[in-house]
C-alpha cells in the first residue's frame, strides 16, 4: 500500500516543508527556554564547584553571600583555621555592579580574593589565557563573557585594575560574568565612600566631643582611620582536610564561632531552590503556553489541510477505502509536521543558544523529551481533523 | 463475475417525517445485465442522485430490494455488513468531474483501488497500467492529474472505476465537462469496457449528444421509473459523423 500521507505531503512539500519550519521556529523557543533554565542551573552549580570550598561561613541568620547580604570581621578566618577538620580558610567579597571597560558599562560580579594560585578558597579553577592574581593591587582575573582581553583596563569605582588573566564558564547565579579582584581592592570597592562624604565625615568626627576630647591625643586620628578602612569580608570559604564530614565541621564553627555555616550541598538548595525559583517557575509558564501555542498551531494547520482535502477524502471513502486508512493518513501527517517542526527547531536552538546574553544549556535528554512531547502534541492535535473527516459523508463525492 | 447483473425491485427512498417527509424514490424498478449499457435521465429533483446514492450503498433505501448478480445486498435492509468492501470490489464509480486523487500520480490513481482491497503494489500497478493503455492514456502513467486535459482525467477516472472489474458501473453525468466529440469517445469507451469486462453500467445524463448511443433508457420522474427502448446508435459511429 502507498503512503498517502507521504505522497500528499511531496505534492505540496513546499507549502508543508514551509509549515514545519515556522512551527519549528516556535519549538526552538520552547527548547531555549528548557535550556535557559538548564543553563541557570548549570551556572549555579559551576559558582559552588569552582569556588573550591566545601564550606560557606557567612554572618549569623543570614542565607550566605549569594542570596543575601553577609558581613563578618575579615580576622574571623583565622579562629576558623585553627578549628579541627578546617585545611585552609579564605576571605571573600562578592559585589554586583558596573564597571567600566572599553568605553562602556559591564554589569559583573565583583569577587575579592586573597591573591594566590589555583586551589586556594575562592581563586578561579582554571584560566583560559594570562595568570591568576599575583600583586596586592590592581589586578583582574575576568570571565570571557565579560568580554575583556589580556592587558584592557578595567575601572572600578575610582581605581583602575589591569586584566591580567581570562577565565570561562565564572558567572553569578544571575548569569553576570565575575571579575576576580585582590581583596583590599574589593572591601574598598565595597565600602569606599567619595572624597566629598569622606571630608564631611572627618568634620562631623572632629566635631564631636566624645572624640576630640582634650587632652587625649591621637583619638580622633584612631577613630578617623577606623571609619575609613574596611574590616569586613562577606564569607570565609573553607577547605576541609581529607576525612573529616563538612556537616560535622560546620557544626562546630557554626557552635564555637557563632557564625552560619552552610555544606556545598545546602548551598545548592539555596541557589537552585531559593535565588532561581521564580525564574523556574516563569520558565515553566512560558513552557507550558509555547506547547499549547504548538499544539494550536499543529492542530489548526492538519485541520486546514484536511478541510482542503474534503472533496478526495469523500471520493476516498465512496472508493472503499477504510477509517483507518483516512485517519492513518492525517495522523502521518501531523507526525510529520511534528517532526519537520522538531528538527528546525533543535537545530535553531542549537544556532542561536551562542548568542543568548546567559547560558543556554541544550541537553540530549531534554531534546528526547521535547521529542516525545512535540509527538503527543502532534498526536494529540491531529484528532481534530481525524473526527472532521471521518465525519464526511462519501455521497458528497457524487452531489446531486 | 456478476450473474445477471444489477435488479432493484420496488425501491423506495424517504426524506424526513411527519409534515418534512419527501418520498423521493416511490417504487423504482431497474434491471441491467451483464455487458449493457443502460441510459438513466430526468429532470432535475426527479430522484437521479438519490437513485446511484442507493445503488452505490452510499445511502440506504427506505424499502424495496437490490441484487447484484447473486447477491442481494439490500431486502428491507442491508445484507452486506461491509458497505466499503462492496463498493470497493462490486461498484465503480465514474463522476461528473474526475475528482482524482491530485497528489497521486495518474497510474496510483488506478491502482489505489487493488491496494486498498490488499493487492500487492506491482499487481495493482501492473493491472492498472494495462487498463490505462486500453484507454490510450498509458503514456500520462507519471503525470499528476493536473497535468492532464479534461478528456484524459476522464479516462482515467473510467480505468479508476473499472481497475476492480466491478459488476457494475454507476455514471454521474460523466460527459458533463466535455465536447461532444470527446463525450461520444468516452461513452464509446464505456460501451466496449462494459462489452470486455461484462459490466452493467448505469450513466446518468442530461446529454442530449449520447442519449441516441443508449440501448435502453430509465426515464425518472416523480421518483419512479419508466422504461423505453433507444436508438442504439454505435458511438463510434456518432464519433466519425462528429469528426465529419
Amino acid at each position: 500500500m502507498i503512503s498517502l500521507a507521504g505522497r500528499d505531503i511531496l505534492h505540496g512539500w513546499v507549502r508543508f516543508l514551509m509549515t514545519g519550519f515556522g512551527l519549528g521556529l516556535l519549538i526552538g523557543v520552547t527548547l531555549s527556554m528548557a535550556g535557559i533554565y538548564r543553563g541557570m542551573v548549570d551556572d549555579a552549580n559551576v559558582l559552588i564547584d569552582n569556588s573550591g570550598a566545601d564550606l560557606w561561613v557567612v554572618q549569623q541568620g543570614t542565607l550566605g553571600p549569594y542570596a543575601e547580604p553577609s558581613s563578618l570581621y575579615e580576622d574571623s578566618y583565622r579562629s576558623i583555621l585553627g578549628m579541627a577538620g578546617v585545611a585552609r580558610a579564605a576571605n571573600v567579597t562578592y559585589l554586583t555592579m558596573q564597571v567600566r571597560h572599553g568605553g562602556g558599562d559591564v554589569r559583573a560580579m565583583v569577587v575579592g580574593v586573597v591573591p594566590g594560585g589555583p586551589g586556594e578558597p575562592g581563586q578561579p579553577g582554571f584560566l583560559v589565557a594570562g595568570r591568576h592574581l599575583t600583586g596586592g593591587h590592581y589586578e583582574v582575573v575576568a570571565d570571557v563573557k565579560a568580554g575583556c582581553a589580556l592587558g584592557d583596563t578595567v575601572i572600578i569605582r575610582r581605581n583602575r585594575f589591569r586584566v591580567v588573566g581570562l577565565t570561562r564558564r565564572m558567572v553569578s547565579s544571575g548569569g553576570d560574568p565575575m571579575l576576580f579582584i585582590p581583596l583590599k581592592d574589593a572591601q574598598e570597592a565595597q565600602f569606599l565612600k567619595d572624597n566629598d562624604m569622606l571630608l564631611q565625615q572627618r568634620r562631623r568626627t572632629a566635631q564631636n566631643p566624645l572624640f576630640n576630647r582634650p587632652g587625649v591625643p591621637g583619638l580622633l586620628d584612631a577613630i578617623i582611620a577606623s571609619q575609613t578602612t574596611s574590616v569586613y569580608v562577606n564569607a570565609v570559604l573553607v577547605q576541609l582536610k581529607p576525612g573529616y564530614a563538612p556537616e560535622a565541621v560546620g557544626k562546630d564553627i557554626q557552635r564555637w564561632q557563632r557564625l552560619q555555616v552552610y555544606t556545598r550541598s545546602q548551598m545548592r538548595t539555596i541557589l537552585v531552590d531559593k535565588l532561581i525559583a521564580t525564574s523556574a517557575k516563569q520558565i515553566g509558564m512560558f513552557l507550558v503556553i509555547l506547547s499549547i501555542v504548538s499544539a494550536a498551531i499543529v492542530a489548526f494547520i492538519i485541520y486546514t489541510m484536511t478541510m482542503a482535502k474534503i472533496r478526495e477524502i469523500a471520493v476516498l471513502k465512496l472508493i472503499g477505502t477504510r477509517n483507518r486508512v483516512i485517519a492513518s493518513m492525517i495522523l502521518q501527517q501531523a507526525i510529520g509536521l511534528g517532526a519537520i517542526g522538531f528538527v528546525v527547531g533543535k537545530i535553531a536552538a542549537t544556532l542561536w543558544s551562542p548568542f543568548f546574553p546567559r547560558y543556554v544549556l541544550l541537553e540530549p535528554g531534554d531534546a528526547i523529551r521535547g521529542f516525545i512531547i512535540v509527538m503527543v502534541i502532534s498526536v494529540l492535535a491531529s484528532i481534530l481533523a481525524i473526527t472532521a473527516a471521518l465525519k464526511v459523508d462519501p455521497a458528497e463525492a457524487i452531489g446531486g | 463475475m456478476l450473474g445477471n447483473g444489477i435488479v432493484i425491485e420496488g425501491l423506495q427512498k424517504r426524506y424526513g417525517s411527519g409534515d418534512t417527509l419527501v418520498d423521493a424514490l416511490k417504487g423504482v424498478d431497474m434491471q441491467v445485465a451483464p455487458a449493457e449499457v443502460v441510459g438513466l435521465v430526468g429532470p432535475s429533483g426527479s430522484g437521479k442522485s438519490t437513485l446511484l446514492k442507493c445503488l452505490g450503498a452510499v445511502i440506504e433505501p427506505s424499502a424495496g430490494r437490490m441484487r447484484l448478480g447473486e447477491k442481494i445486498i439490500y431486502d428491507g435492509g442491508w445484507k452486506i455488513r461491509d458497505l466499503r468492501a462492496l463498493r470497493r470490489d462490486n461498484i465503480g464509480f465514474v463522476f461528473q468531474a474526475p475528482y482524482l486523487i491530485p497528489f497521486l500520480d495518474v497510474l496510483d490513481n488506478v491502482a489505489l483501488l487493488p491496494m486498498l482491497a490488499g493487492e500487492r503494489n506491482g499487481v495493482a500497478r501492473k493491472r492498472a497500467m494495462e487498463l490505462l493503455e486500453a484507454l490510450d492514456v498509458g503514456h500520462r502513467a507519471k503525470a499528476m492529474p493536473a497535468q492532464l486535459s479534461g478528456g484524459e482525467q476522464q479516462r482515467v477516472a473510467i480505468a479508476r472505476a473499472l481497475v476492480n472489474h466491478p459488476p457494475v458501473i454507476l455514471a454521474d453525468e460523466p460527459t458533463a465537462p466535455l465536447d461532444s466529440q470527446r463525450a461520444l469517445a468516452v461513452i464509446a469507451i464505456l460501451n466496449d469496457m462494459a462489452r470486455q469486462y461484462e459490466t452493467a453500467i448505469i450513466i446518468v445524463t442530461h446529454d442530449e449528444k449520447i442519449i441516441p448511443t443508449f440501448r435502453r433508457i430509465y426515464h425518472i420522474r416523480d421518483g419512479r421509473t419508466h422504461e423505453e427502448a433507444g436508438e442504439g446508435k454505435s458511438p463510434h459511429e456518432l464519433v466519425k459523423t462528429e469528426k465529419a
